[in-house]
């Protein structure tokens, strides 16, 4: 079993393996070598969840011949295996989910760079998520916003490009933040793995030192990656960078590429700043607030909009602002709870995504909600699985959003302070949730007499529809079996500091 | 806190620059200047990390003539950093070039809010 501690560094050696040479093959045979590594991926990463949680330890994987405070260093513990576990089945979906659109969106000489692209991402995914080293943390910001850029605009026209330079305007002005707020920690602590940083952050406070300093770099980096993960009023560029891409590329963008950024946040409060010392700070109190503004925000804006996909990415804005508000809490059970969104909404998100292609395609790819009168019926899969997110989005029991929902509440009744405007926003935000929600759902099982558009069967679209059936199924697991996750969550959190 | 300021005059520009670039990337309508702010701010960085691992009367960790004492010379891993960060500057310069240039042959401008209007005009 020991073997089994090198898997967190091979599987994103393999990514990076797997992203140079698919740049010299041809489309199809990227297409097969990237959906072979991503079930590898999924296979190791299950067996360092299976070893984490039979071993009940975190352990630390040096890189390199160099010891801990000069070397390198990658960290597994329960919730990074849990983590990355789940972004390799998530990925692996969407992509699946998308294939068909993919060969009609994008020119089929630049396919294979799709999967060069879709490999890059996933490396920097696992390596955010796996590494122990503050500046390892940053060079994989950056090539997951290089890569994630790449995929908006692989479509190519004007819309998409436009959204592009956007999202990487917003991007760089959050890394260069991160970069700076990095190098101070750095100046003042002299390390950059993340162990040694906490050791010499909680020196520094004892003694009552650098006070200002200290602040000023946690707030710059908590900054940085609320912009880059897009909270509440730096969402600008996400509805027409999630709206008009592929749909794989939206699907993987709204529930990976934000949560990578914000599972960085995470390992900066437990594993460089240490929990109570970021508590001390008050910014949490600003996460809360803007998590609440993004909360009701993001779902008025969402009722507003008349396209199903920019509809489903302004959702997108109203969730990220679900996570930071249990940030916010300061405790325990609200970081648990944020958690746990991040899993239940990358599931629910990249569904409704993938869901919302079916419908549109047979509305004569128009996405707007009065072409898609009657989509239900034509496309029954679709229907079913828009369904099934939405209802798990509004918070219905059986699915994974009632969870999250549940777990919400629960931590803010633990927080005297601020219970009343989080059980306040939320209810507000769940009815908002269910207007959007609910009206796309009547609207797309409204009868209509005559249509001109054809039905799709299952004979049509058998991935699709298994892709569909493979999401529902994943939704209703953490919804019904919700309590082993939320276990491995508390121990995770347990193991990090 | 004023002679603190006049001491560290390099980290105080570094932050300054900091601000100009950061202002520029975020406000300027045009894409160019844009990338010029992007840069700015970066070298303000690479300033600061710079200016933070120079210690004056010590030199670079090679050692020749046989002095191994740790304060003769200084750490070399905030110019490491640097090294690492002018790479990933280059590359997001150059990215962003390419996104201006495919944006400037499509709609003839440079202007982000006028591209922006166009946008919605054709309304795809």
């Amino acid at each position: 079993m020991e073997f089994v501690r090198n898997f967190p560094c091979i599987s994103i050696m393999l990514c990076l393996f797997a992203g140079i040479i698919s740049s010299g093959l041809r489309g199809r045979a990227a297409m097969w070598l990237n959906t072979a590594l991503l079930v590898i991926n999924t296979v190791l990463n299950a067996f360092t969840l299976v070893y984490t949680l039979a071993s009940g330890t975190s352990y630390v994987y040096v890189m390199g011949k160099f010891p801990a405070p000069w070397g390198n260093e990658i960290r597994a513990g329960v919730l990074e295996a849990l983590l990355a576990l789940f972004f390799c089945i998530i990925m692996l979906l969407s992509l699946l989910g998308g294939r068909h659109k993919l060969a009609e969106e994008v020119e089929e000489s630049k396919i294979y760079l799709y999967y060069v692209l879709t490999d890059l991402l996933l490396s920097s995914l696992l390596a955010l998520v796996y590494t122990n080293d503050m500046f390892t943390a940053y060079v994989f910001v950056e090539i997951n916003t290089i890569s994630a850029c790449g995929l908006i605009m692989i479509r190519q026209n004007g819309r998409t490009i436009e959204a592009a330079v956007r999202y990487m305007i917003m991007s760089l002005l959050g890394s260069g933040m991160l970069l700076l707020g990095l190098c101070m920690l750095y100046d003042l602590t002299g390390h950059l793995l993340m162990s040694n940083m906490k050791e010499s952050v909680a020196l520094i406070v004892a003694e009552g030192q650098y006070t200002l300093p200290l602040i000023v770099s946690i707030v710059l980096m908590s900054v940085g990656l609320c912009i880059k993960s897009a909270l509440f009023p730096f969402h600008a560029w996400l509805p027409d960078a999630y709206g008009y891409s592929t749909v794989s590329s939206a699907a993987i963008l709204s529930s990976l590429v934000s949560k990578g950024y914000i599972f960085l946040l995470i390992k900066i409060i437990y594993r460089v700043i240490g929990f109570d010392i970021y508590h001390d700070t008050r910014i949490i109190d600003v996460l809360f607030l803007f998590g609440l503004m993004g909360m009701i925000f993001g779902s008025t804006s969402a009722i507003k909009e008349t396209d199903i996909r920019r509809m489903i990415a302004f959702s997108s804005v109203a969730q990220i602002g679900y996570i930071y508000m249990g940030f916010g809490m300061g405790t325990q059970a609200g970081m648990t709870a944020s958690i746990f969104h991040i899993l239940s909404h990358a599931a629910t998100k990249s569904l409704l995504f993938i869901a919302a292609i079916g419908l549109t395609d047979v509305s004569g790819g128009s996405r707007k909600f009065i072409e898609l009168t009657g989509s239900g019926y034509r496309n029954k899969w679709a229907g079913v699985a828009f369904t099934v997110g939405s209802l798990s989005m509004v918070g219905v029991p059986l699915f994974s959003g009632f969870i999250s929902k549940l777990l919400f509440s629960q931590a803010a009744v633990l927080n005297h302070t601020k219970m009343l405007p989080a059980l306040i926003v939320l209810g507000i935000s769940t009815i908002l949730n269910a207007i959007y929600f609910m009206k796309t759902v009547i609207r797309i099982y409204t009868p209509v007499g005559d249509t001109a558009y054809p039905s799709m069967t299952f004979r049509d679209m058998p991935v699709y529809a298994a892709v569909l059936a493979a999401f529902i199924v994943l939704n209703i697991i953490l919804g019904i079996s919700s309590q082993p996750v939320v276990d491995m969550i508390q121990q995770g959190l347990a193991m990090f500091s | 806190m004023g002679a603190n300021l006049f001491t560290n005059y390099g980290e105080a520009v570094a932050m300054i620059l900091f601000g100009i670039g950061f202002g520029n990337l975020l406000l300027q309508p045009n894409l160019i200047k844009k990338i010029i702010g992007l840069n700015i701010m970066d070298t303000a960085i690479y300033l600061f990390l710079a200016e933070k691992g120079y210690i004056a009367g010590r030199i670079a960790p090679i050692v020749t003539d046989g002095v191994q004492d740790m304060e003769a010379y200084i750490n070399p891993i905030p110019s490491g950093l640097v090294l690492t960060g002018i790479v990933v500057s280059v590359s997001v310069s150059a990215l962003m070039l390419s996104l201006t240039i495919r944006l400037y042959r499509r709609y003839h401008t440079l202007d982000l809010d006028e591209i922006s209007k166009r946008l919605k005009k054709e309304d795809l």
